[in-house]
Order: C-alpha cells, then structure tokens, then sequence
C-alpha cells in the first residue's frame, strides 16, 4: 500500500511538473497572447482592453498561474483561438477517430505477433533470421513512409481502399495497418525472446514428457510467460502510437488528435495545445500507474520491494 | 572507430554479408553527406518544368519531381540534412544527458532528486507532443527541431550515466584516486567520463538510425527544412499531392531514410555485440 501512494504521490508531482511546463510555454512563446486571440482582425483599443482583462491577461504572472491550475483541476482547458470551441469540445470530437484508429492498429500489431512468434520461436535457424530480418526492416521503416507505401499501392494503384477520410471500416484498414507496422516488429522480437526462455524452463519439459503436442505447450503454456515483459512495452507503446496516429491521420487525411493537435501548433492555437499536453501526460502517467500495479499483481514478489 | 580499436585484439571473425552491405550503404551515405558532387553531377535544385514528373528512365534514373528535378540528384544531396539532424540531435542529447546524469549520479541527494524529477517530466509527455511543444514557442526550423528531438533523447543518456557513475563513483580506483588526493573534478573527467563512455557510444550508435527517422519525420510533417531545400522527408512531403500520378516520388526518398537506418542499425548492433564480447 505503501509503494502504492508513494507512487502516486511522484505521479502527481511528475503531473504538476508537465501543465508547469505547459504554462511557461505560454508564457515563453513570442507574442503577446492578446495578438495571437485577434489575430489581424480589426478591434477597437476599448474592445480590446475589455478582452484582456476579461482573459485575466493583465494580471501578475503568479496570479495567473494560480488561475490556470485551478481550471485544470475543474477540467477548463478554455476555448480555442481559431475553432470557436472549447477546448475539450475540439478534442471530444476528435479523440473517438483516434481511439478507434490506434486501438484497432494496436489489436493487429498484437495479433500478428503472437503468432509470427509462435511459429518461429525455437525453429530452424533460416526461419528465425528471415523474421528478425523482416522485423529489422519493420524498426527501419518510419510510420509515414509505410502510410504513404500502403496508400500508393493499396490505394492509388489498386483501388481496394479509400485513399482519404474516415467512412467506415474500409478507410480503417490502410491507417490502421500503418501505424501496426512498427509496433509488430518490436511486439514480435520481445514476445520471441520471451518464448524461446519460457520454452527452455524445466515446466515445459514436464509438459513434454506428458505427451503435451508441441503446439499445444507452445501455446498453453510458453506464451503466458512470454507475455508478461510486454508490460514494460506499455509506456513506450503509447508515445510511440500518439506518433504514429499523427503521421498516419495526415497521409491519409483523416480527422482526429493528429490533425487537431498539427493545426493547434501551426496556427499558434495555444489553448488547444496546451489542452492536448495536458490530456496526454495525465493519460500518459495515468498508464505508467497501472502499468506499475500490473506488475504487482503479475508478480507477487515485487510486493514486499522498495 | 573508437569501437574498432576497443574490440579485444583476438581473431577476427568474417563479417557477415549482411553487415558488410550495410557497412557499405553508411560509408555511401557519408560520402554523399560529405562530398554529394562525387557521387551526381547535377545540381538539386535545376528545376525543368518541361520534364516534371518524369518516371525513371535513362535520362533520370529515378524520375523527376513536380518542378522537373533529377531525384537521384536530390537524394544524394539529401544525405547531408538528414545524417546532420540525427548527429546534431544525438550529440546534444549525449552532451546534456551526460553533464545531467553527472550532476544527478555524483551530486548528491537533492541534486539527484531534482534531476531525475525533471528527466521524469520530459519523459512524461510522448516525442512528437515534446517536439511540438518546442514548435510552438520557438517556430519550426531545422536547429529547432535538432532541439527537439535531443530533448526527447536526452533523458535516456541522463539515466545511464547516472547510474554509471554511481558504479563508478564507488569503485575501488575512484576511492583510490581519493585517496591519493584528487579533486572531485579531476576523478570525474580522468576516471568516470572514460569508463561511463563505452555503454553511452553504443546506445548513440544505435540510436543515430531512429534519430533520422525521428527527424524525418518532423520534416514531413513540415517542421523541418523548408521546401526547396532537398532533405528526404521533405521531399517526401513535397511530393504529397503527386502520389497518385507518380509514385516514384514516394518511394524513393523514404527508400533512401529506410535503408540508411537499417544500415545504420545493423552497424551499430553489430558494433555493440563486438563490445560485449557475444559472437555477432
């Protein structure tokens, strides 16, 4: 319990450290925030100076940053200075595409790694190098490059799927397989490895000797095992999708965090930025607790640690 | 090269094929990062609209851009920017990760504290949002997203070292070193530095090839070099609305980042099993 709440406790502080940051960006960021609200249009000096003190923008810094914690805390992230939207309004539209985009490329990632590793843990050795040569290939390629390769072919050449948007499920599959590629190789080298230690361990051998088919141990009794070091992949896993999911959503065109958060940053959109930050690092230490307590649970050993 | 010299001086064995072709490849690479006149006679930006979108062919040999440019000539010159924005990146990430992971290793409890909490909240947001994040304050750039990339390196280099030097720091021949009378800076650069360097150079190898891909991807994005310059993502994001006329405007250039960081990967793995002393 105690490991627990210390845990916590440098979560929320690793937490207050990111939206710290967020706001010195704020500040930091040339131009004055009233400029960047206006934009070029044209305003009366009163109107003006109406805004800036309804924004509170005229107040000392350390009141201002008084301010901004305590609507994060109450959830108000404020409005966008180009959408004519809330912050979180923008992201609730768009967060759903996105989920849906990294969970179902996530789902493949994890699919098709299983059991490529399946079939090529402990096997002849032109199997096993033409695998960890294709997964080579597979860390190599960035994400947009396999987007764009996939959207040549598939789209352009072809014609099976839908080259832009996000209409169904055939406009799923291309990004979707886009942002699998990279994750495949990595999920396939640790869950090999994985296998290939838990098919050396004396349980197997038992499972042999009771007549247990190769497969059959393989699958019943080696992948669980080789599952647990993906825990730790959790936290890498995450960051790495939110990449993909931006370069992906921009080839093929499709609505979602990426292109909210690309447009944000062009247009010097700042509340949407910082919403987005604040979002992911909550979501992102919220993962790194969980992924600690799965830990807990898997091994009971670590308990007493610390 | 200073692996080669570090590698224990016992037989050599044959170098796979596959390592001596990406061996081959990183040295192309650098070539037409160094001297890009060596390998093409052309010039990147010779634009010809007469032969715009040109497929591969005698006259060029990889097609032409949009604006009627050689690609191959494009490619080479290419290299340049992209291997300059993963070195850049990986040597700033490598010199503060390290000076970092020092302070943090050597400096005591509240420095370490400090340190390790600040690694953490760089560590707490995902690469992209950190580079966008420097983007927003200080607009898209070449040198900015080098920055970028570097911030998001760096707190793997900070932790190492960090525990490095704490192996080190405790050590027999710093204690010795003590003994005899050596300041804390002087155990530092003479004692730790040296022996914290070898497990640092092999995780930079090694992540050179993702750096790029990093980079590149800033760059297709369009917070890299800008347009005419002719670095691979850009060129890439260039080429955006010509795919489907042209794909040879897509396939060569992130053909080009592909099989540099494969070449670079295989290199470097290799390089790190010949320090570990595991058969490659």
């Amino acid at each position: 319990m105690r490991t627990v709440l210390i845990r916590l406790g440098s979560s929320l502080l690793v937490l207050w450290g990111a939206i710290t940051v967020a706001f010195a960006v704020l500040q930091l960021t040339p131009g004055s925030t009233i400029d960047a609200i206006l934009g070029t249009a044209p305003v009366t000096p009163e109107a003006r100076a109406q805004i800036v003190s309804d924004l509170k923008l005229d107040r000392p810094v350390p009141e201002q940053y008084a301010d901004f914690l305590g609507r994060i805390a109450r959830g108000d992230f404020g409005h966008s200075y180009q959408l004519h939207d809330s912050v979180t309004g923008a992201v609730g539209r768009e967060l759903g595409s996105s989920i849906q985009l990294s969970l179902v490329g996530v789902g493949l990632a994890f699919a098709v790694s299983i059991v490529v590793a399946l079939l090529t843990a402990h096997r002849r050795r032109s199997v096993r190098s033409l695998s960890s040569g294709l997964e080579l290939i597979g860390v190599s390629i960035p994400a947009f490059w396999a987007a764009i390769l996939l959207l040549t072919i598939f789209s352009f050449k072809l014609g099976w799927f839908p080259a832009a948007g996000a209409d169904g499920a055939s406009s799923l599959v291309l990004p979707a397989v886009a942002v699998a590629v990279p994750l495949m190789a990595i999920f396939t080298q640790v869950l090999r490895e994985g296998l290939e230690l838990a098919l050396d361990e004396p349980f197997v051998a038992t499972a042999r000797a009771r007549g247990a088919s190769d497969a059959f141990v393989r699958v019943r009794h080696a992948l669980r095992h080789a599952l647990l070091p993906l825990v730790t992949l959790v936290g890498w896993l995450f960051g790495m999708t939110f990449g993909s999911l931006v370069v992906v959503e921009t080839v093929f065109s499709r609505p979602g965090m990426g292109q909210l958060i690309l447009h944000a940053v062009e247009g010097k959109d700042l509340p949407v930025v910082l919403g987005v930050v604040v979002l992911t690092s909550v979501v992102f230490v919220t993962v790194n607790i969980l992924q600690d307590l799965a830990y807990l649970i898997i091994d009971p050993r670590l308990r007493g640690a610390r | 090269m200073t692996a080669v010299a570090l590698a224990p001086p016992r037989r050599r064995r044959a170098l796979r094929p596959g390592v001596w072709g990406a061996s081959l490849f990183v040295g192309l690479v650098v070539v037409a990062a160094v001297v890009p006149g060596l390998l093409t006679s052309g010039n990147p930006g010779a634009a010809d609209a007469v032969s715009a979108l040109q497929g591969p062919g005698a006259d060029h040999l990889l097609g032409t851009d949009a604006n009627g440019r050689d690609l191959l000539t494009r490619i080479v010159y290419g290299a340049r920017p992209s291997l300059l924005a993963g070195l850049g990146a990986t040597g700033l990430a490598v010199l503060v990760g390290s000076a970092l992971g020092l302070v943090a290793g050597l400096g005591g409890r509240f420095a370490d504290e400090t340190t390790m909490r600040l690694v953490e909240v760089l560590q707490s947001l995902p690469t992209l949002l950190l580079a966008l994040l420097v983007f927003t304050i200080a607009g898209p750039g070449t040198l900015n997203s080098i920055f970028a990339i570097a911030l998001y390196l760096m707190p793997s280099y900070a932790r190492l070292v960090r525990v490095q030097s704490k192996l080190i720091g405790r050590s027999g021949y710093v204690e010795a070193a003590t003994s005899l009378g050596l300041g804390r800076i002087a155990i530092v650069v003479r004692h730790v530095l040296p022996n914290a360097f070898v497990p640092l150079l092999v995780l930079a190898t090694i992540e050179v090839g993702l750096t790029i891909v990093a980079a590149s991807s800033l760059s297709f994005l369009g917070f890299g070099p800008k347009p005419p310059a002719p670095e691979w993502g850009a060129m890439l994001s260039a080429g955006r609305d010509y795919f489907a006329v042209a794909w040879w405007v897509a396939v060569f250039p992130g053909l080009a980042i592909s099989l540099t960081v494969l070449s670079i990967t295989v290199v470097g793995r290799h390089l790190q099993r010949r320090l570990e002393g595991r058969p490659s």
